[in-house]
């Protein structure tokens, strides 16, 4: 099946049972498969007028007691930024795909690119944290999925997965387990009286309880800075409190939340970074490299954001350097220059996008600057 | 008038509230939550969805399950919550800018979808929250901010754009008329398939302050004296005057039971 379809039973096998979409290249084909296979669930699938429609639904959606996923690419995802920030002021779970296509503007709608990272970084108004995964193939991104569920409800934050129009439409073999061995989180429950229940009392890993419409819990949800009450409050110290807790209930779980893969790390002088479909590019090029008698050790990003500070930061304590791979002109590139402080130097092998990189282009760049 | 079973539909913990005196939106606070009262609702299957502005400020003061969402996006927040659990009753009160500016397309898509949700537009003619700016439905000749020297643009017809767009309960009342609105909120609330009550609501402190209509009392006046019930023997004398009343009300299929039979169609032949 196609990273896009994976994508979608990864969602169906997370427990997702709503899906508001709005058609996009190349991110269509999981709305299609939504609208196939959620009615059949029991689930049920919107095609709302626009993107900002879309993620506002999904929103809704959440605080109903639903899992929900939108998928997109550049343009939508433009769009859904401001909802973006609603639902990490108001913790809301949700999975937000957007299957990266070359920009800016219309660009290239049928042509890979990585160059949204930095969007789904920052895009949003505000200081905030945020998780984001990078899948590199299509039984990748069906696991990846079900990962992106289950950090959006622990944490209660939207999760992006960064994808691309290359993984999203090329076919692999991919192999769905039975659901009885997948492992699927809910948000946790709040319980005990409800007249007293607060809505933003953090409780395990600083997350707090979250209600669904209905319940009987008859909170208030606000994109406003509110206190632990939820009530909206205009001050200074609840902004700062507000802020410190949802920016902490991700930073204090780094190594929970952080996943990469490690290839010869333990004897590399020089090592690839790299996620998504150009990871596949620098696993080529690293095996040609050793081939080639170069110590080069690779570094694959699975959660891009929150960044692997911590380990580019203990590897630029050994090795000569690093050397990025990734389809835009620099962005995770400028994190690795950050996180290695200027003890090594760090090299980019960069594209505008439309091509996958291929892995002569990181020889080229080993040779030259080691 | 509130009675003590009223009130326990009012959030009292988040008051005071933030409108200025004489603003129209406590009026419409009072009428709704006696209609929940009167139609004897619990509380825990209400849902109320905004958006931002003055008007949206509503949720804050009801004390059921509320969402207080984005500038302009409260119907599509809501579509998501009525989908999601359609034995939910979900109130969606927005302002004139936020229903019909930002939010145009939304309100146009949930009418037309014909989504059992309940549309209050609360209409002052004018961005209050941002500090009187005009809107799609203050109106050629309106002084604004952004209007110095009097507004060129025509407005929307809320009701006639409503009917237009597919919604299937369409009303207008004032804040003067408080026992019609607390009527009307009823109906709209019983009625199975998008409904839209338009509610003309004063801002003495931008509208009626940058138009010379005088205090919230004046403006009330304006509103009885200009506007004339749908029926009424009036209503030919006065060709000209705002109409208020039910203009459309009337059952055809409700979006959220149509998707039940997209279920059975999908889920036929199936284990
Ligand atoms: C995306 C966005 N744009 C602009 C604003 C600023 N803003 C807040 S309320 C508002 C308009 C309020 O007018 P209306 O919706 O008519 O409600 P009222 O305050 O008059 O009740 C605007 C423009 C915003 N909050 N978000
Ligand atoms: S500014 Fe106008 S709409 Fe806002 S609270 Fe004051 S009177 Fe009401």
């Amino acid at each position: 099946m196609t990273g896009d379809e994976a994508c979608a039973e990864g969602a169906l096998a997370a427990g997702c049972r709503f899906f508001g979409g709005y058609p996009i290249t190349p991110a269509t084909e999981i709305a299609e498969h939504m609208a196939e296979r959620l009615p059949q669930l029991g689930g049920t699938f919107i095609q709302m007028e626009d993107e900002i429609a879309a993620i506002a639904s999904v929103l809704g959606a959440a605080w109903a007691g639903q899992k929900g996923m939108t998928a997109t690419s550049g343009p939508g995802f433009s769009l859904m930024m401001e909802n973006v920030g609603l639902a990490v002021c108001t913790e809301t779970p949700c999975v937000i795909v957007n299957v990266q296509r070359a920009g800016p503007s219309t660009g290239l709608p049928t042509m890979g690119a990585q160059a949204d990272m930095m969007q789904a970084r920052w895009g949003s108004h505000g200081h905030y944290e945020i998780i984001a995964l990078a899948p590199s193939s299509a039984q990748e991104i069906f696991y990846q999925t079900i990962t992106a569920f289950n950090l959006s409800e622990r944490y209660r934050t939207p999760v992006f997965i960064m994808t691309d129009e290359i993984i999203g439409h090329m076919s692999e073999k991919v192999i769905i387990p039975a659901a009885d061995r997948i492992q699927t989180e809910w948000r946790p429950k709040p319980s005990g009286r409800k007249d007293r229940f607060l809505l933003y009392k953090p409780g395990k890993n600083g997350v707090a309880p979250m209600p669904a419409a209905g319940e009987g819990y008859n909170v208030h949800v606000t994109g406003l800075t509110h206190d632990e009450r939820g009530y909206p409050e205009m001050s200074v110290d609840t902004q700062a409190q507000m802020m410190d807790r949802l920016c902490r209930k991700i930073l204090d779980n780094r190594d929970d939340i952080i996943m990469t893969e490690s290839h010869h790390l333990d004897d590399a002088e020089i090592v690839l970074v790299s996620y998504g479909i150009s990871s596949r590019t620098s696993m080529a090029a690293m095996q040609q490299a050793r081939a080639m008698g170069l110590k080069v050790g690779f570094l694959r990003l699975i959660t891009v954001w929150p960044f692997a500070e911590a380990q580019i930061s203990a590897l630029a304590e050994r090795v000569k350097g690093f050397v990025t791979v990734e389809m835009n002109l620099g962005q995770i590139h400028l994190e690795v220059m950050r996180a290695a402080n200027g003890k090594v130097p760090c090299h980019l092998v960069g594209h505008p996008g439309g091509t996958i990189i291929a892995p002569d282009q990181v020889i080229a760049t080993l040779k030259e600057a080691f | 008038m509130t009675t003590q079973t009223t009130r326990k539909y009012l959030r009292e913990r988040f008051m005071p509230h933030i409108w200025c005196a004489g603003c129209g939106h406590g009026t419409v606070l009072n009428a709704l939550i006696r209609a929940f009262e009167a139609l004897g609702m619990s509380r825990n299957e209400i849902v109320m969805v905004s958006g931002i502005g003055c008007s949206s400020r509503i949720t804050g003061y009801v004390d059921v399950h509320t969402l207080h969402t984005l500038h302009g996006r409260a119907l599509a927040f809501a579509t998501g919550v009525k989908l999601s659990k359609p034995e939910l009753n979900v109130i969606v009160p927005m302002g004139d800018g936020d229903a019909l500016a930002i939010g145009g397309n939304h309100f146009i898509h949930a009418a037309r979808r014909n989504i059992a949700l309940t549309a209050l537009v609360m209409n002052n003619r004018i961005y209050g929250m941002t500090g009187g700016q005009y809107s799609p439905l203050s109106g050629y000749g309106i002084s604004a901010t952004t209007a110095p020297y009097t507004s060129i643009d025509p407005d929307f017809d809320v009701v006639a754009l409503s009917m237009a767009a597919g919604a299937t309960f369409v009303a207008r009342t004032t804040t003067y008329h408080v026992n019609e609105m607390f009527d009307f909120f009823q109906k709209a609330i019983l009625h199975e398939g998008f409904a839209v009550v338009e509610v003309l609501t004063q801002c003495p402190t931008y509208f009626g302050r940058k138009n010379k209509m005088g205090n919230a009392a004046d403006m009330l006046t304006y509103y009885k004296e200009n506007t004339v019930a749908l029926g009424a023997r009036s209503e030919k004398e006065h060709p000209h005057m705002i109409k208020r009343g039910i203009f459309i009300q009337e059952e055809k299929p409700e979006y959220c039971s149509q998707y039940d039979k997209v279920m059975e169609r999908a889920q036929k032949g199936r284990p």
